[in-house]
Order: C-alpha cells, then structure tokens, then sequence
C-alpha cells in the first residue's frame, strides 16, 4: 500500500470508530426537541465537561494554534490566556444563567433573551447574529477537515474534495444522533488530541533538536523578534494582546452552542465545579506551540502556515502515524462541527423561523424542520470554505467579535435590573454594525485594538446610556424570585 | 438568583491580572525557564495557577459540604 493510502484508511477507521460510538450514543434515546437539543437536561460533571471540552477544542487549537505560532508567533499566546480565563468569567455567569433556564425551560440564547426582556424582535435579531456569525467557526472546521485529508493523502485528494466528505459525515452524525452523541464522542477525540500534542510537542523538539530547550535556543538566535509581540505582525502589540484576550474570554461562552450547552447540565454546582477543573484542559496548547514553533526551523516556508503540523509529521515520522494524528485532527474538526450544526439549526427554526413566519408550529414540527436545515447549513458552509481563504485564527476572531455582542444584553440582564430592552437593542445593533463595518474594510486591529473589543465598548456604553434614557420596566428573573 | 459575592470576585481578578494586564512585564525571551521563553512559561504556569483560584472562589461561593449545597439549590433562587 501507498503511504497516503494507509494515512488516509487509518484516518477514515478513526473517524468511523467515532462514528459508530456517535450513533450508538444517541440510539438508546427517544428524540424530542429537549433530548436532542439539551441532552434531557441530566448531565452531570463528567458528561458536561466532556461535552464542553468537546467544543471547545476544536480544529482551530490543534492546527490554527500551531499555525499562528509558526506564521506570527508571539500573538499566538493570547490563546493560552484567553483559554484559561474564558473558565473565571463562566464561574460568575453560567450558575445564573442555568437557573433560569431551568425555571424557565430554555433551551437557546434566544430564548434567554426572550423571557429576560420579553421581545419577539430581539430574540430572532440575536438567534439571526448567532447563526450569521457560527458560519465563520464552522467553516474554521470544514477547512481543518480539508487540509487534514489533503495532507494525509500527499496532495493526492483535493481540499476540495475532502472538504465535501467531511461535510458529509458531519451531518449525517448530527442527523442520527444529538447532543448526546457529542458527548460521548468526545472522549474518543480528547484522548487522541491530548495524546498527539504531548507526543508531538516533546518528540519533534527532541529528534530534530535534542530536547525544547536547544530548540528554543536556535529559534532565539535567528529570530528573537518571532518569539514576543508582536512577533512576525506589525500590528499586534500588548494593546492588541490585552483586548483581544479580554474580548475572547468575555465572549466564549456567549457562543449560542456554548451557550447552549449550560442548559445540559444537572445543577448549577456542577457548573462551577465544571469552572474550575476546565483550565487544567489548556495545558495542551503550550506544547502544540511547542510544534508550530519547531516547524518553523524543520519546514520552513511554508505559504500557509495552519498545514505545519500537518506537514512536519508527514516528515518525521512514518504515514500509519500521520494517519492517527490526522484521525485525531479530523475528529476533532467534526465533533465541534456537529455540534455547531446543530446548534444553528435548533436557533434558525426555533427562535428565527417559528416566531416571525410560522407562530402555528408544533415542537415536533420544529425538531423535523431543524434537522432538514443541517443540510442546508452545511451546503452554506462548504460553498465559503471552498471560496475563502482565511486562515483558521482569523475566521475565529471574526466569530467572537460578533458573537461578544451579546455580552451586554446577558450580563446586565441577570444582574443590573435597570436594563431596559430599548438598551440592549440599540446597544447590540451599533456592535453588530461597528463589527461588519471594521471587519469588511479590514480595519482590525482597529488603532491597535482589537476591533471586537472597540465594537463591545460602545454597545457596553449604549446599552448604559439609553437604559438609563427610558424608564425602567419590570425584571421578569426577580419579580418571579420574590414570589 | 444570587449574585456572586466581592471575595470570590476579587479572587478571580487575579488570572485576569497575571496573564493579561500586566503583559509588558513578562512579554520576554529570556530568562529562559524549562527550556521555554519567559513568556510562554509565564502563561502556563497560569494555567495551572487559575484552577487553584477558582477552587478557593468555588469555596467562597459554596460553603459547607456537597449535600448542604445540593439542598440549598433544591430551595430554588
């Protein structure tokens, strides 16, 4: 057999292991819209932090990751403290966040939204945003998927073509099984990153170098610069670092899948507890730097820098091995990917379709719509990662900065009672704006801000200002607390 | 609906400061420690540091052991 055909046979039994664990998962439950969507609300700790850093670490921190550490270097460490304080502000929100949705049976953003300032228009606005800007993050998937296949197969299948086989197993996974499923196979997909990044990030190091630090040592002497900020950019410096990091961590778990998946868990504790413990899952990013570091003096030159793992594993060592480490990317591309789907299509037909074409629908009609638009979603999705070509790091930053925009609505609504619908509103609309108009003229950073940040200062600033305009009304969370 | 309390805020400001405000400090190459650059070997100590302070912020919102607090939640908001 070929090389590439025993990377790729060992990639498609990987991700058929997957599969088949996804399938069995879902099969032993009755699937309603609550099952499907919020798992039955039954997670405890060990299934809810399976799932969460089953979303979380996707695609973009295995390759994008070491991507950038190749390509721009020392930005890249933001991931390592965005990733780590993402879990502080989730420890003050999330608890909040779930007892409400328990009392008022949410299962969306959107409906938080909602019941919190009782509007029909802001809560398609906010599930319409969500959708928009989960494209981005679920493209960053679709194209990890592609470059894994393309690497795998030496150049032999297109990215074009894997692409369209990944997409295709991603929605047939979520079309089967749910939430659940996703939990589950993210065990399988956790233990293969966690296993590729500690045995890469020491043994590249070691065979090319002898060791991290001599690694280090010869990085330091041909480009110092590469290693702090702003590294191989000229525009991303502390200020950038400080706001970028800031606004990705108040950001993250207002991603409507994240977001979303509070609701699956069991008590509010085992959120808080699910806070402490989830930092101890970034130690695996340093060492995937540690490879994309190395890879700049083993490959150097590379055009794109997000196929470096790729690449200096295909060097190294022997094609049944890059056929697990890319077995491990691809699962990890699709678990994420499957629940983002899901995630888009649950808002599209409940919170988006529901309220403003059909109010009639029944929740079954929802549930059967929904899984009709994870195809839909996913032909979106493979037409713009054919047709762009951003590099996994910024389509993620894309994402956060419009869905960071909805921080102010959420955290204000469950703790300052003065905030008013006409507040938020106003305040989400200008983010949302500022965000398309700096990202499409290409102004990010934005005078050495992150353009995110900026956006979310002033919807911060105008939801402030005009609550405070226009008289108060009712807090639907305390009125019914004080009962 | 509880707010959380000052303490355990003033608790989990500290990652925010160690690995975020305070970057120009520790945004160098050398001392090398471990065979990393000082900055990267700063972040992830903090990675390790942070579930430490949430675990005294843990305690600081939910005192007492598991069972009382699992009755607490029974009590509603």
């Amino acid at each position: 057999m070929s090389p590439s055909m025993i990377a790729l046979s060992v990639i498609f039994g990987i991700v058929m292991v997957g599969s088949i664990i996804g399938f069995y998962a879902g099969s032993r439950y009755k699937m309603d819209l609550e099952q499907w969507t919020v798992g039955g609300r039954g997670f405890g700790l060990m299934l809810v932090w399976l799932l969460m850093a089953g979303e979380v670490y996707t695609t973009f921190a295995f390759l994008g990751a070491s991507g950038w550490a190749y390509s721009r270097g020392g930005p890249t460490l933001y991931i390592i403290a965005y990733l780590t304080l993402a879990y502080v502000v989730s420890f003050y929100i999330l608890p909040n966040i779930w007892e409400v949705g328990q009392k008022y049976g949410m299962q969306t953003q959107s409906d938080f939204f909602f019941k919190r300032y009782g509007s029909l228009f802001l809560s398609s606005f906010v599930a319409l945003v969500g959708v928009i800007f989960i494209i981005p993050y679920l493209q960053l998937q679709i194209t990890g998927l592609g470059i894994i296949v393309n690497v795998a197969s030496f150049e032999g299948i297109s990215r074009n073509m894997a692409m369209i086989v990944g997409v295709a197993f991603v929605a047939g996974f979520v079309f089967v099984s749910g939430i659940r499923a996703v939990a589950w196979v993210s065990v399988l997909k956790d233990f293969l990153m966690l296993f590729a990044a500690v045995f890469l990030g020491i043994s590249v190091p070691y065979i090319y170098f002898g060791g991290i630090g001599p690694m280090f040592s010869a990085l330091a002497q041909i480009n110092p610069g590469h290693l702090v900020m702003p590294g191989g950019t000229t525009n991303m410096g502390h200020t950038w670092y400080v706001t970028t990091v800031l606004m990705t961590s108040l950001g993250f778990y207002m991603w409507p899948h994240l977001f979303g998946a509070t609701f699956t868990a069991k008590s509010s504790n085992t959120l808080r507890r699910n806070a402490v413990i989830m930092p101890l899952y970034t130690i695996s990013i340093p060492l995937i730097f540690i490879i994309g570091y190395s890879s700049i003096l083993v490959v150097p030159g590379l055009e794109n820098g997000d196929m470096s793992l790729l690449t200096v594993v295909r060097k190294t060592f022997s094609s049944w091995f890059l056929g697990v480490v890319g077995g491990a990317g691809a699962i990890t591309a699709m678990v994420p990917a499957a629940m983002l789907t899901l995630t888009t299509a649950t808002l599209f037909a409940k919170n988006f379709y529901r309220p403003v074409f059909s109010p009639g629908m029944s929740d079954n009609q929802v549930a059967s719509m929904a899984k009709g638009l994870v195809l839909l979603i996913s032909a979106i999705t493979l037409y713009f990662a054919i047709f762009s070509s951003s590099t996994l790091v910024s389509l993620l930053l894309l994402g956060y900065s419009g869905i960071t925009q909805f921080f102010p609505g959420i955290v204000l609504g469950l703790y300052w009672r003065r905030v008013t619908l006409a507040g938020v509103f106003t305040g989400m609309i200008v983010g949302v704006a500022a965000v398309a108009f700096l990202m499409l003229n290409k102004m990010d950073p934005f005078m050495g801000i992150n353009a995110g940040f900026f956006a979310l200062c002033l919807n911060l600033a105008i939801t402030v200002l005009v609550s405070l305009a226009v008289p108060a009304h009712s807090n639907p969370f305390e009125e019914d607390a004080a009962v | 609906m509880k707010k959380p309390s000052p303490w355990s805020l003033l608790v989990g400001s500290i990652p925010f400061i160690g690995t975020c405000f305070t970057v120009p400090l520790w945004d160098r190459v050398e001392p090398m420690v471990l065979g990393m650059p000082f900055n990267l070997f700063w972040l992830t100590s903090w990675v390790l540091l942070t579930p430490l302070c949430m675990w005294v912020a843990y305690y600081i919102e939910v005192p007492g052991n598991p069972e009382s607090s699992a009755s607490r939640q029974g009590d509603g908001t």
